[in-house]
């Protein structure tokens, strides 16, 4: 075990597959000779040179277009899209595009490549830096969408992601790149997609979150454990295709559950992952589902953005309130 | 003001198109316009689907085609939809296609055809990023990709041939300018006097020619092939003519033209234009002609019913693709699918 931060487990993910398979191939603005504005790509150039950490133009459509054309060249494009917002100009290319090559082709040309976006709020940036857009990807059938919340997952999920046939967009809560450290297997380390992680086992009530929210999830549970209540925590993980039968069993262990994000509510991965447990596990629960999510505004600017950014404080009180229920 | 081979009288056949493959472009041009005739009748038969007219495109899509290499890669757009016939696909499997049938969904490495890009100037990118990808492996592939004059309004037409000027990709940006968007003219497109001259602002050689001569067409793109793989990077060229008929079906274009300049294309349409030019050096004769005819509307009346004769596959095939394997949720609809579909006896 190394003990690592959040971003050098990205870092070394990408730095060891790009050893190991030499079809692989960063291209992003600003990934080469700066690293990229996180540095998630720092020191990669100079390694691998600049033919394979590629500094494009600043065109998201252009990166992730030109990546459709490496991978039926036969090369692992990895796509660096700066800020979780600036996946909007690129939408149109992943959702007609990618996540669709494979199908519209029988399986004769698959898009093996891998989008990442940094994402979510909470460190003080300007307006579309902080989205969470993770439910226009789970929407759109085809595409793999992941996101990690611990330096483990960050390298073992990418590490699965640089090796999947299939696109994965990766979202990598930028809260966490430099806040959050924590041991990371040596060695080959890969997490598989489609299983959730129970990052704290429980037995009054469950706890759904991934990414940045797993952090609030665990502090909600800490707080809720001096009351006496007790937290089952699930981390999702893989957002799209989700791990149907993971969640169904963390809800069956309390049969009250909490999900969690940072995102805005309406039409939403929690929406989903509600509707999944209504559907599903109906007589197991006993009590509502709740949702703490983003209100269903634009994520506002940094002096008012705690607002929107579900905190302890929230889930606390959602969890208080389905316990009366 | 046609630029090119404007006069009809130069008889004479450019540098490398030796009189086989002077009658080869012909018989290729033929057989997509009489593809283009008779899928407009399947059409209209409701025996096919959508159908884009490419009634007057042949010396552009053959003349370009023939002027690569087997081993060089095509990303058509709708307006391409018959671009395999060229690389020997079947006419049964380009019908197949339009019958929405899954023997006309074709794979790109068989055929080095990117699949038909329906958003408008998405696939520009594509070409770019597949022509950076094989000069980074250290194959002389080209990429051309096909695109039309509505096409180069599209942000990704910009970011695509911003990033193969700045990658120097092998790729040929080919413009059908055929004057209009459905109904949208090329002056409400663009103020730039010709659609070539936003080469200049990619850094690449841009060109024009003439689209209804298919011996120019052929010489721009052989021309600017070899210069890509001299490492000389992509060039823009610019084909112009005049469609002459309905962007497809719906769409009547006597709604907000005239058919004037329409009725003066048609007599300069590019398949009776280069029959002369044969005649007149003695390739071609009216026999032949007709006989190529005859052989092509044989060929199509055979497809259709192929096409039709294919066997309509269960609901697995859409399951199969979307991902590599199927996920435990696509496993589970589809049963549930089939299922229900065997209650009502429906399959």
């Amino acid at each position: 075990m190394s003990t690592m931060l959040f971003a050098e487990a990205l870092t070394s993910a990408l730095r060891e597959e790009m050893e190991r398979n030499p079809k692989l191939i960063l291209l992003g603005e600003d990934i080469g000779r700066s690293g990229g504005v996180f540095r998630i790509t720092v020191g990669l150039q100079a390694r691998f040179g600049a033919e394979r950490v590629v500094d494009t133009p600043v065109a998201e459509a252009g990166i992730v277009g030109s990546a459709v054309g490496l991978c039926l060249s036969g090369l692992q494009p990895v796509c660096e899209l700066q800020f979780d917002a600036f996946s909007y100009p690129a939408l149109n290319q992943i959702l007609t595009h990618v996540s669709r090559y494979r199908w519209r082709t029988q399986g004769k040309a698959p898009m093996p490549m891998v989008i990442r976006i940094p994402c979510g709020g909470g460190v003080r940036a300007p307006e579309l830096h902080s989205d969470s857009p993770e439910a226009y990807f789970c929407h759109t059938p085809g595409l793999t969408v992941v996101s990690p919340s611990t330096p483990a997952d960050a390298k073992g999920l990418l590490t699965s992601a640089l090796r999947s046939p299939d696109p994965v967009v990766f979202f990598e809560p930028k809260k966490l790149y430099r806040h959050l450290r924590g041991e990371v297997p040596d060695g080959e380390h890969l997490v598989p997609f489609g299983k959730v992680r129970t990052a704290r086992e429980g037995s009054d009530v469950t706890l759904i979150a991934w990414g940045a929210m797993m952090e609030i999830a665990l502090a909600a549970a800490e707080a809720l454990a001096t009351e006496g209540v007790s937290s089952h925590v699930c981390d999702v993980r893989t957002l799209s295709p989700l791990d149907e039968e993971g969640l169904l069993q963390a809800a069956r262990v309390t049969g009250r559950v909490v999900i969690i994000q940072e995102s805005p509510r309406n039409c939403s991965v929690a929406s989903e992952l509600a509707a999944l447990l209504a559907e599903h596990a109906m007589y197991d629960l006993k009590a509502p589902i709740k949702r703490v999510s983003g209100f269903d505004v634009p994520h506002p600017y940094y002096s008012i953005e705690h607002h929107q950014r579900p905190d302890c404080a929230r889930v606390v009180d959602a969890v208080h309130r389905i316990l009366e229920a | 003001m046609k630029p090119g081979n404007a006069d009809p009288a130069d008889a004479s056949l450019p540098e490398g198109v030796d009189e086989a493959l002077a009658l080869e472009l012909y018989r290729q041009m033929v057989f997509l316009r009489i593809f283009d005739e008779r899928a407009l009748v399947y059409h209209r038969h409701g025996r096919i689907g959508t159908w884009a007219i490419s009634w007057g495109h042949e010396a552009i899509q053959v003349g370009a085609m023939l002027a690569l290499k087997a081993s060089d890669w095509a990303f058509p757009s709708y307006r391409e939809n018959k671009l395999g016939l060229v690389r020997g696909m079947s006419p049964a499997h380009v019908l197949a296609g339009c019958r929405g049938h899954p023997q006309g969904w074709w794979d790109p490495h068989q055929w080095r055809l990117g699949a038909i890009s329906i958003p408008v100037a998405s696939h520009v990118p594509h070409a770019a990023g597949f022509a950076w990808g094989e000069r980074l492996q250290g194959r002389d592939t080209v990429a051309l990709s096909f695109f039309g004059d509505g096409a180069t309004s599209q942000g990704e037409f910009h970011e695509g041939a911003n990033m193969a000027g700045v990658m120097n990709a092998p790729l040929i940006l080919l413009c059908t300018n055929n004057q209009w968007a459905i109904s949208t003219p090329v002056h409400r497109q663009t103020r730039a006097r010709t659609l070539a001259d936003k080469a200049a602002g990619y850094g690449m050689l841009g060109v024009r020619v003439d689209g209804n001569d298919v011996l120019a067409v052929y010489q721009a793109v052989s021309q600017a092939a070899a210069r890509a793989r001299a490492g000389e990077g992509p060039t823009f060229i610019e084909c112009l003519i005049y469609r002459a008929q309905a962007h497809a079906f719906p769409d009547d274009p006597s709604a907000y033209r005239d058919d004037t300049e329409a009725e003066q294309a048609r007599r300069e349409e590019c398949v009776g234009r280069y029959a002369n030019l044969l005649m007149r050096r003695g390739l071609l004769t009216e026999e032949l002609a007709a006989r190529y005819r005859e052989e092509f509307l044989a060929k199509m009346a055979d497809a259709i019913a192929e096409a039709e004769a294919l066997p309509i596959p269960g609901p697995e095939l859409a399951f199969a693709h979307a991902y590599e394997r199927k996920t435990p949720a696509l496993e589970r609809d589809l049963s549930e699918l089939q299922r229900i579909q065997a209650k009502q006896g429906t399959r």
